[in-house]
């Protein structure tokens, strides 16, 4: 039966090495994602590690030692490199902690924001009409809702603390997630590989997981990044206003809170804070581009 | 307008309107540089339409932006000339080429969606493409707006001048687009596939359209295109690409009666012509694929789909005049010229 | 194959008086506008016969094939496979006996998946075998369309449109359906690789007696490959016959006007000039009587007025119906 059929094709060899290798290559020639994830995985570690890096118990309190300079002030010491704050706790210790929480909030926000976005967003693309009528009324009633106002109202009615606030923030912070996945998924409806998969009888959940699901994961990967910084920079300014994490715990927006009466004459006491918020985020945003870069057509799939 | 043509060259003999000489494109690609056009020569004369025909990724398209400075900045141009009618497309001003483009040069692409504003009416878009490059009235740019989109079979054309381009249909768009290239009576026409996308029945009510209004203007036209049937019917002259270079050029007469090149022969061969064919037999498919250009390419670059290549074809054929006018990059050009050549081989296969 | 053989072949799609209406738009500003894609089909596949079906874009042939599929369902009418109904069919059994090719090999295949993953689905989905059969299965017929085995591992991103099209082809016939519906399936190909899959579906066809409904646009490649040819026009059938009959004597002013648009490479010919009109009709508004009649060149005061019914050309008395050989015609003039 073979010389019926048509010769086999040579096939191409435009790709040289495994996708893995082909991954890191392509990884290291952006310097944006370079840069962020190497600070990202650094402060991974810093949040990880923090037991054993913290030189000071971040809680302990020394009121004999309060407002101690950090190390390139005249008066600074090694004993606290970056100072104490107004109850003499070492403030380097509590930067190191807070990493973890800022770092949590993040993650498990955009987690939870995650799944209830890319799962209103998937059903709406996918069946359209009605469905996608609900969502886009949920989206955009979602979308008149002023984020800080709204979870400040919240936090004061249950009681701020890391909880609340990691729930409240991953209930708002969803609907990036569903208009990327619901424009994303519009698109793949018609693909004929899913129509292809409609036609053999795959189920609805093997067709939104195995078919849709990994073909959109590349632009929700993206939002996520997004959405982890913008949960981080919430978390920080809900515990500015005091309904946010509570004292004592070291959260970064709580040091810049408690740090705000000393603000002209002891300016560290903010700086310090707010510059290890901007490079996390920072850094989570180069992440962010970098991976979008990489995703873009003509990255993977030429 | 052959005729014509061809009696204004034998009273007096002018240089091409456009010639083209080792033209190479580079572009730099993820995995190396992508060697697009691999030196390329060709030339148009003055009212003639050149067809330049190939699969995809044969460079055809490459050369087209090349010609009209469209490419990616990071693309690499050279060439040995790039000459349009005196002006050397190589050092020419980015203000100088966007005066040509339009002016004199102007482009019809595959799908006139993209190519027209969406937010301006038709009649904007028009009159627009005449008065950036001449100094006439918006009155006098209105009325040859209008004459030519009655010109291009466009009905009730005062109406349709204050239409935006969605309210058209693809075969209506297409014509806009060629009464817009028409706008500045340019000298060279660049079109893209302007019939790929388009319904059979309004393919060739455009090419009928485009081949009558090259005539009467005198307009040269380079023909983009993948379709053999359409060359068949519309070109004066062809260009056959294949990987980044032109491997045949000849009349088009020529080029179905005599192709003078294995890939040429292979094309016609394969697809299904009603009367040629029997229907339900299998095709003369040419077997593998085109090499890829990343890398670079040795000898012929077709000797690894060809059923008559030997060791020969390992070095890089020259361009050999098979007749007058007619080039084919093979070794074994005057061979293959030859149908009774052709015939004996036929019959070994 | 002889005229007389066909009366008594077995069909293997018949569609009856087959109507899919959308409506569109529709908002709180806006009445919904209905779009009839497919209107009153009839039409009948003997079973080891090529089905060609032409027609402009937007004419239903793509509504008509997602209707066979069972990806929609359709408004009104029967689809029969094999003499049984499948409207409101189990998707899975249906999928046994009718498989789609697609026209856009790129947009076919699920870029996260290697080629076996895709092949092997149609049988993971239905339980075919056990994994070591399945592996066997993809191998084989892998090979039957020509590709190589490491192509089993490979992702279609590393393949050319050509062999993507393979792959999918593979995937379509892995469960050995009775009818494949090919969806415009060459003609996002270059030529010398469309001759390279036109010569492996009629292959394919032949070795495991397919029955093929073959959209396409291109009157050559329809022509090279189908016994029986349909022409659609707004989202109705208006000819229907066997290949010589449709080539040789088109009765339709349509069907007259798309084989005088079909380019043959045959130089000096020139561009013909079919006199259509330059106005395409909106399917939202289809023109009244004959849909044909503001492009039809020998349009008459009636057809504006009267929807001509596709009939039966050569009558047959005796019976009063449609005689499967005998060529069908929607044109008042024919």
């Amino acid at each position: 039966m073979a010389h019926t059929l048509s010769p086999p094709v040579a096939a191409e060899q435009h790709f040289v090495g495994s996708w893995q290798s082909r991954l890191l290559r392509s990884t290291l020639n952006n310097r944006n994602l370079t840069i962020g994830l190497l600070i990202i995985t650094s402060l991974g570690l810093v949040a990880l590690l923090a037991p054993w890096l913290a030189p000071h118990d971040p809680y302990l309190q020394n009121t004999a030692n309060r407002m101690v300079p950090p190390i390139w002030h005249e008066t600074g010491s090694w004993t606290h490199p970056l100072g104490t704050d107004r109850l003499g706790r070492d403030y380097l210790s509590r930067l190191i902690y807070g990493t973890r929480i800022s770092l949590f909030i993040g993650l498990v926000v955009a987690l939870i924001s995650g799944l209830i976005g890319t799962t209103l967003g998937v059903l709406a693309g996918y069946f359209g009409g009605r469905v996608d009528a609900v969502v886009s009324y949920l989206l955009t009633t979602r979308l008149a809702m002023p984020v800080v106002l709204v979870a400040l109202a919240m936090a004061s009615l249950m009681g701020g603390s890391m909880l609340s606030v990691t729930l409240l923030l991953g209930l708002l912070l969803w609907d990036r997630f569903a208009v990327v996945a619901r424009s994303a998924t519009q698109q793949l409806r018609d693909a004929e590989y899913v129509q292809a998969a409609q036609a053999l009888g795959c189920s609805l959940p093997y067709i939104l997981l195995r078919e849709v699901l990994p073909n959109i994961a590349g632009a929700l990967i993206v939002v996520a990044t997004l959405e982890v910084a913008n949960a981080i920079l919430l978390e920080a300014t809900l515990s500015f206003l005091g309904m946010g994490v509570q004292p004592p715990s070291p959260s970064w927006g709580l040091m810049i809170a408690e740090g705000k009466a000393y603000m002209f004459f002891q300016p560290w006491v903010i700086t310090i804070p707010g510059s290890a918020l901007f490079i996390l985020v920072l850094s989570i945003n180069l992440l962010g581009d970098g991976l979008r870069d990489l995703s873009a057509p003509g990255g993977r799939n030429e | 307008m052959s005729n014509l043509s061809s009696a204004e060259r034998s009273t007096a003999p002018v240089s091409p309107l456009l010639t083209v000489k080792q033209l190479r494109v580079d572009l730099p690609v993820a995995k190396g540089t992508l060697h697009a056009v691999r030196g390329i020569d060709f030339h148009v004369e003055r009212g003639e339409m050149l067809c330049l025909v190939g699969e995809s990724g044969c460079g055809k398209s490459m050369t087209s932006l090349a010609l009209m400075g469209l490419l990616p900045r990071k693309a690499q141009v050279n060439a040995d000339c790039l000459d349009f009618d005196g002006v050397d497309l190589l050092t020419v001003s980015d203000r100088e080429r966007s005066n040509l483009r339009g002016a004199r040069m102007a482009m019809i692409f595959q799908e006139p969606m993209t190519a027209l504003n969406p937010a301006y009416t038709l009649g904007n878009q028009l009159c627009e493409a005449l008065r950036r490059h001449q100094r006439v009235s918006r009155k006098a740019a209105h009325d040859r707006a209008l004459y030519l989109l009655e010109r291009v079979g466009i009905s009730a054309a005062e109406e349709r001048m204050r239409q935006y381009p969605h309210q058209l249909s693809g075969g209506l768009r297409q014509r806009v687009m060629i009464a817009m290239a028409l706008m500045c009576e340019p000298d060279l026409i660049i079109a893209d596939e302007p019939t790929t996308a388009l319904d059979v029945t309004i393919q060739a009510q455009i090419l009928h359209l485009l081949r009558d209004l090259q005539q009467e203007f005198g307009t040269a036209v380079i023909f983009i295109t993948h379709d053999l049937g359409v060359v068949a019917r519309i070109a004066d002259r062809v260009a056959v690409m294949y990987a980044g270079e032109v491997i045949e050029t000849a009349s088009a007469q020529a080029l179905f009666q005599a192709p003078s090149h294995p890939y040429t022969q292979g094309l016609l061969r394969c697809i299904p012509t009603p009367g040629k064919t029997l229907p339900g037999s299998r095709l003369q498919a040419i077997p593998g694929v085109v090499p890829n250009l990343v890398e670079k390419v040795d000898g012929c670059a077709f000797c690894n789909r060809c059923d008559q290549a030997d060791e020969l074809c390992h070095t890089t054929p020259p361009l050999q005049t098979v007749a007058d006018g007619h080039l084919s990059r093979c070794h074994f050009a005057h061979q293959l010229a030859n149908p009774a050549t052709i015939n004996a081989q036929e019959v070994t296969l | 194959m002889s005229s007389a053989a066909n009366h008594f072949k077995p069909l293997a799609l018949e569609l009856c008086a087959l109507s899919k209406t959308f409506k569109l738009g529709g908002g709180m500003l806006h009445k919904s506008q209905t779009l009839t894609a497919v209107n009153n089909v009839s039409l009948r596949v003997p079973r080891g016969q090529v089905m060609g079906l032409v027609g402009e874009s937007g004419c239903g042939k793509s509504t008509l094939a997602k209707i066979l599929l069972g990806l929609t369902p359709p408004s009104e009418g029967d689809v029969l496979i094999n003499g049984k109904a499948i409207v409101n069919a189990n998707q899975k059994a249906l999928a046994r006996h009718i498989q789609p090719i697609f026209q856009d090999p790129y947009s076919s295949l699920n870029p996260r998946q290697r080629i076996a993953q895709i092949v092997g689905l149609p049988l993971r989905i239905h339980g075919i075998g056990t994994q070591k059969e399945q592996a066997a299965k993809v191998d084989e017929m892998l090979e039957l369309v020509g590709l190589p085995k490491r192509a089993a591992q490979q992702y279609p991103g590393q393949m050319s449109g050509g062999q993507r099209q393979r792959v999918a082809i593979a995937r379509a016939l892995i469960m050995r359906p009775d009818l494949v519906i090919c969806d415009e399936p060459t003609s996002a190909l270059d030529v010398s690789v469309q001759a390279q899959i036109l010569n492996l579906l009629l292959d394919l066809k032949d070795e495991f007696g397919l029955t093929y409904l073959f959209i396409s646009h291109d009157l050559a490649v329809v022509e090279h490959l189908a016994d029986r040819l349909a022409v659609m026009y707004l989202g109705k059938i208006v000819e229907e016959g066997t290949r010589e009959q449709i080539f040789t004597a088109p009765r339709h002013p349509y069907t007259q006007a798309l084989l005088a648009s079909a380019l043959t490479p045959e130089p000096g010919l020139g561009v013909p000039d079919i006199g259509l009109g330059a106005g395409q009709p909106d399917p939202t508004r289809p023109p009244s009587g004959c849909a044909f009649h503001p492009r039809c060149p020998i349009a008459q005061p009636q057809c504006s007025e009267q929807s001509p019914k596709l009939t039966d050309l050569i009558q047959s008395a005796a019976q009063g119906t449609t005689q499967p050989n005998h060529p069908r015609v929607a044109c008042h003039f024919a």
